[in-house]
């Protein structure tokens, strides 16, 4: 609530305001307020026409890769050969490049969402005022440190750790390697969205799990994160879609060997590296190569759609209103 | 609450009272006291792990990059020859199109955020925005690098990218050509498709914070929607956005993906003069250094991850001070 001094001030302000405003006609006025209403609309409107243009680009593009002779729907969406650049006879079955993804994402998930949920926790729950001062900056700057230096710190650290200590088998580029990298990246996002939805839990429900008797881990788990639970899965959800989309990192670190394989030691292509891998000059421009890069687009950006819808419906299904 | 209801209802149904006693007992106390001190073990070692990934990830760049940093390495131009190459393009670059993506991104999301939070009534049409708002901070970057190229750097193939409508002399500081191709302005616009969902919702927030009071007062001496936004919401919200605004920006300036599908040269020697200049940012040209196999571009990448992490600090301490003395100046 604001003070009196406060409201007074802003009235006096208003009214500075208000005697600006009389010395021209009360038309003059509705006029130009009816003009920054429209343009103020019109920004609303420009972010309607990103998503629209978005769309067209991606279905014209797509529509003219699939209507080449060279290529058939039916092979893109069931096709486990992706061999877009290599011999004569070129096979474009994007599911070598689903698995690339899916398998950097799982690891990168498999890191970040327990143990962003665990610092989570200990934010909301355990750490004394001073701790949490000292972690919530740290996690920021987690969080603030542009994909590309993960992707530099996977190529230069992780990938070189894990041929040294875990497996000879580990190449320069793996999935394990940009995995994790992509878990670091994506881990301050689960910790501080997982921890507001943590905090916003009334306390009156800890209290109430105090009273009967809980110690400080049946309370977290048996009621807080219960109750918060859509607000966590929502920070899971982004976090995945925004290791789906990750770029940089699976570019510098995993690879561009589009293969299908479970084996994180293994050479791997995501989606988004086939992008890069296109775009960084490796086909002639306007070929069949360069449009191929807009279907993979088309597939990525569904999915990732699809992901952040479930995300927002989730967090309004399941929201549990405390009053 | 539920769950725990529900437990203790299973229990008072399957056991006998004395086994709820016995349940009770100290032991059973100590145990759960247990469980409590390993659980908060387990979550103080995964936080430290982070704390650590941290502590990992800036000292390695620093012992790879720290004897690379000199003014020679800030003033010099990308090199074949490591011991001579420098940031200088890159940095510049980076400068160029992040003071362009904040003068477009900046007046566009707070002007959507000031209609969605100020002008526009509860209706589908706001909803609507809202939603596809959200769905568009979901969207890869590399995506809006697609429509960058597509929109900016070739204007839909309308124009022949080979031969540009031309505005004035290309080595003039005002020269201007369409379509863009992937000069400065191009990868400044795609910027700011990237950070304007992010604009917009902490503009929205700061927004909010506005107590609704202030407003009515305002409204109530007959002052107009806009006089009242002007004179009264923003002033009090700006500290607010301004931090989101810059925090939005260093997303930006880290931001490699959407410059990279724009197609910018890989080797550039000259520091932008114009909108059409051609340019690379930090984060491209650490990202080309690091793909080198070759001994000497590794530390160079690392060297221009400390530059790009200093800029990333200022911006943010940038923030800090900002935020400080506009809240003084409010009052």
């Amino acid at each position: 609530m604001p003070n009196v001094a406060e409201i007074s001030a802003a009235t006096s302000r208003a009214a500075a305001a208000n005697r600006r405003g009389t010395a021209r006609s009360r038309a003059a006025r509705i006029g130009t307020e009816r003009v920054i209403r429209g343009s103020l609309l019109a920004c609303a409107l420009l972010s309607i026409v990103t998503t629209f243009t978005i769309l067209v680009i991606l279905l014209v593009q797509s529509a003219s890769f699939f209507a080449m002779p060279q290529v058939s729907a039916w092979e893109f969406f069931t096709g486990t050969t992706w061999a877009p650049l290599l011999g004569e006879e070129k096979h474009f079955g994007i599911w070598p490049l689903i698995a690339g993804t899916l398998l950097v994402t799982s690891i990168a998930a498999a890191f970040a969402l327990p143990v962003g949920l665990l610092v989570a926790v200990y934010l909301s729950e355990y750490a004394p005022s001073r701790v949490r001062a000292i972690l919530k900056p740290i996690l920021e700057v987690l969080a603030g440190i542009p994909t590309v230096v993960y992707g530099f710190f996977a190529l230069a650290v992780i990938t070189p750790f894990l041929h040294d200590h875990v497996s000879e088998s580990f190449g320069t580029f793996n999935a394990l390697g940009a995995g994790l990298a992509v878990g670091i990246m994506i881990l301050p996002i689960v910790a501080s969205l997982s921890e507001d939805s943590l905090r916003a839990v009334p306390r009156s429900l800890r209290d109430a799990a105090f009273a009967m008797g809980g110690t400080r881990f049946d309370v977290s788990t048996k009621v807080v994160v219960p109750a918060a639970l859509s607000g966590i899965v929502a920070s899971w959800l982004l976090a995945i879609t925004r290791a789906i989309g990750e770029t940089m990192i699976v570019a510098l670190a995993a690879g561009g060997l589009a293969s299908m394989t479970l084996n994180p030691a293994h050479e791997v292509q995501t989606m988004t590296a086939y992008m890069v891998q296109i775009f960084t000059g490796d086909a002639p421009a306007y070929g069949i190569e360069y449009k191929s890069s807009f279907a993979v687009a088309t597939v990525l950006f569904v999915i990732t759609l699809a992901l952040t819808i479930v995300g927002n419906l989730f967090l309004r299904a399941f929201r549990e209103e405390y009053e | 609450m539920h769950s725990l209801g529900a437990r203790a209802h299973s229990t008072t149904r399957t056991r006998t009272p004395g086994e709820i006693v016995a349940a009770a007992t100290p032991t059973s106390q100590v145990g759960r006291r247990v469980v409590d001190r390993a659980f908060l073990g387990v979550c103080i070692a995964f936080t430290a792990l982070a704390v650590l990934l941290l502590v990992i990830l800036l000292v390695s760049i620093w012992q790879d990059g720290h004897a690379r940093l000199s003014w020679q390495f800030l003033s010099a131009f990308a090199s074949r020859k490591t011991e001579e190459a420098g940031v200088r393009a890159p940095l510049w670059g980076s400068i160029w199109v992040c003071v362009i993506c904040a003068v477009a991104a900046l007046p566009i999301g707070v002007g959507t955020a000031i209609y969605l939070e100020e002008f526009s009534k509860r209706s589908r049409f706001r909803s609507f925005i809202q939603l596809n708002i959200a769905n568009l901070a979901g969207v890869p970057s590399i995506v809006y690098g697609i429509l960058g190229l597509t929109a900016f750097a070739r204007a839909f193939g309308t124009a022949n990218s080979e031969d540009p409508i031309a505005f004035g002399q290309p080595e003039s500081f005002f020269y201007l050509q369409l379509p863009f191709g992937h000069g400065v302005l191009a990868g400044g616009l795609t910027l700011m498709l990237v950070v304007l969902p992010i604009v917009i919702v902490s503009s929205q927030e700061a927004l909010r914070t506005v107590p609704g009071s202030l407003r009515t007062a305002a409204l109530a001496l007959g002052a107009t929607q806009w006089q009242t936004t002007w004179n009264i919401t923003l002033p009090a919200s700006i500290p607010m956005i301004m931090t989101g605004g810059i925090l939005a920006m260093s997303r930006a300036i880290g931001e490699a993906a959407p410059i990279l599908v724009l197609g910018v040269p890989l080797f550039i020697r000259s520091t932008p003069i114009n909108l059409m200049s051609d340019f690379t940012v930090l984060p491209l040209q650490i990202y080309n250094w690091s793909m080198r196999q070759q001994s000497g571009f590794h530390e160079l990448a690392a060297a221009g991850i400390i530059v790009l992490l200093a800029v990333l600090l200022t911006l943010n301490a940038l923030a800090v001070i900002i935020r400080h003395r506009l809240q003084r100046a409010n009052g």
